[in-house]
């Protein structure tokens, strides 16, 4: 028996749906095969973890959605940053730093909130207080991004180690904000600034579910617009996908990687503003638990398509609040979470393998298909 | 006559919607230089996938010949390795060679049986050996990246000899050669035959096909046409056959007299960037309704001389006026503006994006105009109206706008560029149009070839001005108003082209001006 490989000229959407599906199948299977050697039932695991994702139907049937809300609350930050490093690899930019994007973000949100006051700029409505936080905080998470992108067209400095140690750098800055600069003197002792007032604060849909969830799904539908029907979509792609052609086609690489850097950051600022307004009110712990890396598999996942990165960011928010549930519930490590993702990216890269190549079995000395 | 070396029988290959190969026969005796000819997508490259087990056909057999029983034997080939121990070797047109590696590594490179310990004293004196058998003498332990492009093709012959090739498949292997390193190509060639290797030649260039092969091919639309004795055909047949109808050989130049100067370069110079000098005071122009045809030996100085006409690469000294305004420091952006076109010479580096649709290619130069893109956004409906338009008139064959350009043949991705090009001269401040052109046929078939001249001749004669660098000769006799021959990074001169003959010519491209003009 021999394997054959040769190329395919065009594979079409159904193959790839196939192919998608059945990578992801494995990459359950496999994570099943882990936590049978760890000597858990992987049925057993699955089933809570769902549960802890989505709830149970009884639950539903008492009108709980306390998981689902849960989920989704994981999934708007996933989707901002998502989209925003999605939106900087189509141009083939690699933006490692949403993660310090995001806490810059945050920073220039809080800051916001904390202070404005002092200087006359608050309004009695909230709407117009959130929209003063968000463009705060994406000229924060931008101005993070833009020094990256302008090491890079100024001086050729490899984005990937600038934006990645730029997150270290905004994380740094982020716990000396909490613990000291910013630090509640009303709070005991414990590190964090003081709760935002409730007019700095992002309205709830239900449980713990906020209106970040508009404000990403607005996101996902700017960037789609951008991407797919926009002249500056149609230079990202270029660019992207042939720099020398994008040169040649007259347009300005340069005035792109800034533009893009600006965007992508502004929108991992925005995620971080939404985080700090619509769930923990104030700056503190807990903030950079690695969204902006995930996001990097979120969209990579997704082939850099925003409504895909929707769809994706939501499934990851609930493998990983079902890592907290079976936590909790069976002793297990939370971390089962990050091996299913791990392993997901891993089957999916892989099985792109079958979508670009047709592999044959030959048995004997004949040709045969199988 | 000699045993046969190849026979493929009855090969189909199909692609979604379209059959490559069609029941396709094909012999090649040992010895034999077997040209291979045929349109850009005519199945050639197919065919030969097929032999190197890159495709898999879908019926047909390959018998190769088998020196135990002095006959030949059915093969199944379904990898490249299975290829290459049945003595399958192919030349890429593309060379498959890691450049930070020696010669003798990339000779031994992916050889499996090997010892744990390389004797590379032994490997050395084989691969010396094997170069002054075929004429191709080449230092192993020289980096790829130190060689010319013609020893680098030399590499990857020796390489698949080296693998003890039997036959050699020869991918349009003289599109990227001067006309020396041909010529001494199809020494080696010789040799090769000699020794009694078979050998399959892949070209578009009909004069090689006459000089150097035994008999020769013709592939159309997936089909075997008709396999000749190349001692008794023409050029003229063989392109005949190759297109199915009588192909007009000679596209006459355009007979308007030239208008105002669309480019004027003065004194211009260019550095490169590390500081060698690749243009010299260059001083040219060129009037609308006028093709200035730009010869030389590759490497001269001409695609430098492309890249400041469309502004790709600024001028270091002297000025470049388009229509009479400076355009010395301008972008290549305000050059697009100022009605400045460029076919480049890289068609796939540098001419399109592989990975996008047809119709985001074609746009590429004109996205910026308010009929597509007023503000943000771009008006769908005039993009397809327009893409559509285009592919029509320029006959680009493709399924739809929406197929991926890479999935085009060499000719159509080619008309695809030039339909763009010629579109975007029109849509800037004023009348003046310049098409610079840097080798607007390589690579293409006869039929894709006429197209492309009949279409520069035609902007030509409807007021464009046309700088077009060629390394074809005839071409440039047969279409250029004048032509400037480059040497060096000099003009060294510019003659009028209906009164020059190739000898002229040939002298100019070595540096040498005619005695009677010193």
């Amino acid at each position: 028996m021999k394997f054959s490989v040769e190329p395919r000229i065009e594979a079409t959407s159904s193959l790839r749906f196939v192919v998608m599906c059945t990578s992801i199948l494995c990459a359950f299977m496999f994570g099943g095969l882990i936590m049978a050697i760890v000597g858990v039932d992987p049925v057993d695991t699955y089933v809570a973890m769902l549960e802890g994702a989505i709830g149970r139907s009884e639950d539903w049937n008492d009108g709980q959605f306390y998981s689902i809300t849960e989920t989704l609350v994981k999934a708007i930050p996933l989707m901002i940053t998502s989209l925003a490093v999605g939106v900087a690899f189509k141009m083939l930019f690699w933006n490692i730093g949403a993660e310090g994007q995001l806490v810059a973000g945050a920073m220039a949100g809080s800051g916001v909130a904390l202070f404005a006051k002092d200087y006359g700029l608050q309004s009695t409505y909230a709407v117009i207080n959130i929209v003063l936080m968000c463009i705060a905080g994406v000229m924060g998470g931008g101005l993070w991004a833009i020094v990256p992108a302008f090491l890079k067209t100024k001086f050729k400095v490899n984005e990937i180690i600038t934006t990645l140690m730029f997150n270290y750098v905004a994380i740094l800055w982020y716990q000396y904000l909490f613990n000291v600069a910013w630090k509640d003197p009303d709070g005991m002792g414990f590190p964090g600034t003081a709760k935002f007032d409730g007019i700095w604060i992002l309205g709830r849909i239900s449980g713990r579910l906020h209106w970040g969830l508009g404000i990403a799904l607005v996101s996902g539908l700017l960037v789609w617009i951008i991407l797919d029907m926009s002249k500056w979509g149609y230079e990202i792609r270029v660019i992207g996908q042939n720099l020398k052609a994008a040169l040649y086609g007259g347009i300005d690489v340069n005035r792109n990687v800034l533009r893009v850097m600006l965007f992508s950051g502004g929108l991992a600022g925005l995620a971080g503003t939404v985080e700090v307004s619509g769930v923990s009110y104030s700056l503190q712990e807990g903030l950079n638990v690695g969204y902006g890396y995930t996001a990097i598999i979120v969209s990579w996942l997704s082939r850099l398509n925003p409504i895909a990165i929707m769809i994706v960011s939501v499934v990851f928010a609930g493998i990983m609040v079902g890592g907290d549930q079976i936590q909790m519930t069976m002793g297990l490590p939370s971390s089962v979470a990050y091996v299913l993702q791990g392993a997901m990216l891993f089957f999916v890269l892989g099985g792109e393998f079958f979508v670009r190549y047709r592999m044959t079995i030959i048995i004997g000395q004949r040709h045969a298909d199988s | 006559m000699n045993s046969i070396g190849l026979k493929m029988e009855g090969i189909v290959k199909d692609f979604p919607g379209v059959r490559a190969l069609d029941h396709v026969d094909f012999i090649v005796n040992k010895g034999e230089i077997h040209g291979l000819l045929g349109e850009n997508g005519a199945g050639k490259t197919t065919l030969m996938s097929v032999l190197c087990g890159l495709y898999r056909a879908e019926a047909g057999s390959v018998y190769l010949h088998d020196s135990n029983t002095d006959s030949e034997r059915e093969v199944v080939i379904s990898t490249p390795r299975e290829a290459i121990v049945c003595g399958v070797g192919m030349v890429h047109q593309h060379f498959r060679l890691v450049q930070s590696q020696t010669v003798l590594e990339n000779c031994i490179l992916g050889i499996r049986d090997t010892n744990l310990v390389v004797d590379y004293k032994a490997i050395e004196k084989d691969i010396i050996e094997l170069g002054k058998r075929y004429g191709m003498e080449i230092n192993p332990e020289a980096y790829i990246w130190e060689l010319s492009v013609g020893e680098q093709q030399r590499v990857e012959i020796l390489k698949m000899l080296y693998r003890d090739a039997e036959i050699l498949i020869m991918d349009e292997p003289t599109a990227v050669l001067t006309p020396q390193e041909a010529r001494l190509l199809g020494e080696t060639m010789k040799l090769m035959a000699i020794e009694d290797k078979t050998i399959v030649f892949i070209t578009h260039k009909l004069d090689e096909v006459i000089e150097f092969t035994h008999r020769s091919t013709v592939l159309r639309d997936g089909k075997n046409v008709s396999t000749v004795d190349t001692g008794n055909t023409t050029k003229r047949e063989l392109a005949n056959l190759m297109v199915g109808r009588d192909v007009v050989f000679s596209i006459v130049r355009p007979n308007i007299s030239p208008g105002d100067y669309v480019m004027e370069m003065r004194g211009v110079s260019v550095y490169d960037s590390r500081g060698v000098q690749t243009l010299k005071d260059i001083d040219i122009d060129v009037k609308s309704g006028e093709i200035l045809g730009v010869a030389g030996v590759s490497g001269n100085g001409q695609k430098e001389l492309a890249e400041v006409a469309t502004g790709l690469v600024g001028c270091k000294n002297g000025s470049i006026y388009i229509g009479g305004r400076d355009m010395s420091d301008s972008s290549a952006g305000k050059f697009i503006k100022a009605g400045v076109s460029h076919i480049p010479g890289d068609r796939i580096g540098v001419g399109l994006v592989g990975n996008l649709p047809v119709s985001d290619n074609l746009i590429l130069k004109s996205y910026q105009i308010k009929e597509i893109c007023g503000g943000l956004l771009f008006n769908q409906r005039f993009v397809h109206e327009y893409v559509d338009r285009l592919i029509d008139e320029y006959e680009v064959v493709t399924p739809g706008r929406d197929t991926l350009a890479r999935n085009l043949s060499g000719g159509n991705q080619q008309k695809m560029v030039l339909a763009r090009e010629i579109e975007s001269t029109y849509r800037c401040y004023d009348d003046t149009r310049l098409i610079v052109a840097v080798y607007p046929t390589r690579g293409l078939d006869v039929g894709a070839t006429e197209f492309v001249r009949s279409r520069l001749v035609k902007q030509c004669s409807e007021g464009a001005g046309i700088l077009m660098v060629s390394d074809d000769l005839e071409e440039i006799i047969a279409i250029s108003t004048r032509i400037a021959v480059m040497y060096s990074g000099y003009i060294v001169d510019v003659v009028k082209a209906d009164c020059v003959t190739l000898e002229d010519l040939g002298m100019l491209m070595a540096g040498e001006r005619p005695i009677d003009e010193i």
